[in-house]
């Protein structure tokens, strides 16, 4: 066991550091959500020309060919900026499932440029009752000559706007498992609404009234995306979990440094003891977070088993517990300066707490964990 | 020993009930129900349409126009007015600065204002907190200085919720600052339209324009806007502070939102199956509902015991604390109910005007936005760590 990162390893999260650190201030980061494409592309460009962008991306396709621990180490320094591009979604999630569901012909045409930051992905997989069940998909696939008809209503979709391929599920037939097909947004019979979400990124929701896609836009066989979605979904929890790691650092970091400050009764607040021993549950619940972010980004790339997915999912739930609890402590401990909209504080909040919006809440993981906890031979014994 | 309510409190439930059937506005309900904004326009018109019953200013002396209700019925109409989707009153004129006037103002403050304040032709908002004073209150340093008939006052207050839309403000002001820190104290009516006072907004983290700072920059207030005696402000601010606590509990509103959430949770499906009949998440609601069962009991009991006219005592510190985590714990699971659809940020789908097609569902945009600005409830109004700092000095004695 060694919980040391390598010279090149460190290098690359100095690198992240400071390019966060130098272009991504907090009031720069509100000019990039007021503008027009919600993000920065010239961030974005940075990103690439350092090589972040093909960072998790094998190196059979120009990517760097990073593991878990890689994806963390970005993840964690986008999480503090409160960055806005979507990396997860495009280069982590949208990227693993071509990665692993395409044949070589789809994987060699597209992830090249995904690495290189030139095609931003991303993977419409809710709907309106899916909620963090994407195999429940109710969108459908008709065949039809030389290709398929896809209808239904995709929701919430992170960085759909921006995307130049996104990844849609649908069903072909009721019995059927999902399959996962590439969609080119600006086909005929897709409608587009974008929209901010809450905590600053861009999304959209995408109608596909009987949307025209050719035979070799299915990604991995038909009916069966299923498994790769989960894995996957595991790969981007992991990472999202580094992403709320760096968030909740600094959240953290502001707030004890607004108790050091901030004068009430003749002395700085961080002199009440109620309020220290909130700041050490805090600092508590955050090792803890740090420590599971560390176990997820280790089996992320792990084959698939139930001891992955169990740790996987405890992961998610730890750390979502404590971004929530940090998330609204933080914004308790500054009193009223903690809502308001021009003190970076609030959106580390708004970001700590949406992100357990996505690929799983507390509430799934631990149902997830449940399903699949280990016992005593006799008591699976009972179950079955 | 008797839980029920009497007969005659029956009746009366059974009276405010048919009120709010059929004089309240049910555009505006629908406002309050799906948690959308609520304009200046929205609250004037349900204050004349109480105030035209007889019904706006619950807690006065019926000699000023009360109600002369007791703590019972004041509850039953509370919690009747939020389960038919009543806004809720903007306190600062009726509930706040109307109690003082009553209780330390001239005969002609009386009669100037409570009127006013009748016919909703004033509103008010609330000048206490500054950026150096918050729950250090007594530390605050707006000034004014006596110059003849005037006092010319200077300095900042913080935090004025809807301070846009007021023509009043009360406002504590130091007066003596040689004084010991509450007893230099005043507290002063000022006209919002005196030449040298500027409103600039706060926007708070969920988008919203609800606070704001107010500037006095030279403002000469009339001597006769003082209330009660100089540099014995404290004493009124006092006395305020334990009329805005005694309904903090907001029981009421807890359990019209409670059964929004109920609403949201059978409308949500999960992988095809209602959210209400996931386990996991139906105990979540079950035991917010239990919690609120006793914070309500508890309410009742502490009613009861101020039956005979007394204030609430530091009790109403344990009722805010419990009412505004049970309050907040309900908007956290109602944004949770939505899984991924919580997420998109959709402002017009907020305003008091909306009337397109939403994007998603009619409840799907304001959960998440309420969730974050109800964040105020264990800040506001004496925040939660210091109601504790109360309970263990006035009723632990420690
Ligand atoms: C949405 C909103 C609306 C408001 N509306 C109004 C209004 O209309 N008019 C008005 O005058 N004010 C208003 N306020 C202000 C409100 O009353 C103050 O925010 C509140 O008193 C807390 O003060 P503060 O924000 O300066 O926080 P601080 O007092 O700086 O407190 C920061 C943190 O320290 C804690 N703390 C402070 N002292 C102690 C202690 N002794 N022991 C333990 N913990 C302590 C607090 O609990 C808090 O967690 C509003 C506030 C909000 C958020």
């Amino acid at each position: 066991m060694n919980f040391e990162l390598n010279e090149e390893q460190q290098m690359l999260a100095d690198t992240v550091e400071r390019l966060v650190r130098n272009t991504y201030g907090f009031e720069q980061r509100e000019g990039f959500y007021q503008s027009p494409q919600g993000y920065s592309p010239d961030f974005w460009r940075q990103l690439s020309e350092l090589g972040i962008t093909s960072v998790p991306i094998a190196t059979d396709y120009e990517g760097f060919g990073g593991t878990g621990v890689e994806n963390m180490l970005v993840m964690k320094e986008l999480g503090r900026g409160l960055c806005l591009e979507p990396y997860l979604h495009s280069q982590v999630y949208a990227a693993g499932l071509i990665q692993q569901l395409g044949s070589l012909e789809q994987r060699q045409q597209i992830l090249p440029s995904v690495a290189s930051g030139e095609q931003l992905l991303a993977v419409a997989d809710e709907e309106a009752g899916t909620h963090f069940h994407p195999e429940a998909s109710e969108c459908t696939a008709v065949p039809c000559e030389r290709g398929w008809r896809l209808s239904g209503h995709k929701r919430v979709v992170i960085g759909g706007e921006l995307a130049h391929t996104i990844l849609v599920t649908a069903r072909m037939s009721d019995g059927d498992g999902v399959s996962l097909f590439l969609l080119d947004p600006a086909a005929e019979g897709v409608s587009r609404t974008g929209y901010p979400c809450i905590d600053g990124p861009k999304a959209c929701d995408l109608e596909l009234s009987g949307v025209y896609v050719e035979a070799d836009a299915l990604i991995g066989p038909a009916g069966k995306a299923g498994p790769a979605l989960a894995y996957q979904r595991g790969r981007a929890l992991a990472a999202q979990c580094a992403e709320a790691l760096g968030s909740m650092e600094e959240a953290f970091r502001l707030t004890l440094e607004y108790l050091k400050t901030r004068q009430q009764f003749g002395s700085p607040i961080g002199r009440f003891q109620a309020l220290q021993h909130r700041m050490a549950e805090m600092r508590g619940e955050l090792e803890l977070a740090r420590s599971m972010t560390i176990l997820a980004a280790c089996v992320a790339d792990d084959p698939d088993s139930s001891e992955r997915s169990r740790r996987l999912a405890a992961a998610k739930f730890v750390v979502a517990r404590a971004s929530e609890l940090i998330a609204e402590q933080s914004i308790q401990l500054h009193g009223g300066i903690g809502m308001t909209w021009e003190y970076s504080l609030a959106h580390h909040a708004k970001r700590l707490v949406m992100l357990t919006h996505q690929f799983g809440d507390d509430d799934f993981h631990l149902g997830q964990y449940s399903a699949l906890l280990e016992l005593p031979r006799q008591a699976s014994r009972q179950v079955a | 020993m008797d839980i029920h309510f009497t007969p005659e409190e029956l009746a009366f439930r059974s009276e405010v009930r048919a009120f709010l059937e059929q004089n309240l506005p049910a555009d505006i309900a629908g406002k309050v129900r799906l948690g959308r904004r609520l304009s200046k326009e929205d609250h004037q018109r349900w204050q004349k349409i109480l105030n035209k019953q007889g019904w706006y200013a619950v807690n006065w002396p019926v000699e000023y126009g009360g109600t002369g209700w007791s703590v019972v019925q004041k509850h039953i109409f509370d919690e009747e007015c939020a389960a038919a989707g009543a806004p809720r009153l903007v306190a600062f004129g009726v509930n706040m600065v109307a109690p003082v006037i009553i209780r330390f103002g001239t005969p002609a403050q009386k009669e100037f204002y409570l009127p006013r304040i009748l016919s909703s032709e004033d509103w008010w908002c609330q000048g206490y907190s500054e950026p150096g004073a918050g729950s250090d209150l007594a530390s605050l340093k707006t000034r004014a200085e006596r110059d003849g008939d005037f006092y010319v006052v200077n300095g900042q207050k913080t935090w004025t919720t809807l301070g846009q839309h007021a023509n009043r403000i009360f406002c504590l002001v130091r007066t003596d600052p040689a004084a010991k820190k509450q007893e230099g104290i005043s507290f002063l009516l000022i006209d919002m339209d005196t030449p040298g006072i500027t409103v600039r907004p706060i926007i708070t983290l969920d988008g919203e324009h609800e606070v704001n700072e107010v500037f006095f920059d030279n403002v000469r207030v009339p001597v006769e806007n003082l209330v009660g005696e100089e540099n014995k402000g404290w004493t009124c601010a006092k006395y305020l502070l334990t009329h805005e606590r005694t309904g903090q509990a907001g029981i009421g509103l807890s359990k019209a939102a409670l059964a929004h959430l109920k609403d949201i949770a059978s409308a949500e499906t999960v992988a095809g199956r209602p959210l209400i009949d996931d386990p996991l998440f139906r105990a979540r609601i079950a035991e917010v509902e239990m919690r609120l069962m006793a914070v309500e009991m508890s309410t009742l009991r502490i009613l009861a015991a101020t039956r005979d006219g007394g204030v609430p005592g530091a009790e109403s510190s344990l009722l805010k604390i419990q009412g505004s985590e049970i309050r907040q714990a309900i908007s956290g699971l109602m944004r949770k109910a939505l899984g991924p659809n919580a997420l998109p940020f959709l402002e017009p789908e907020l305003e008091p005007d909306f009337g397109g097609e939403p994007l998603y569902r009619d409840y799907s945009a304001s959960p998440a936005s309420q969730y974050f600005n109800l964040r105020k409830l264990s800040i506001y109004g004496g925040s939660n760590e210091i109601q504790k700092n109360i309970i263990a000095k006035q009723v632990l004695e420690l």
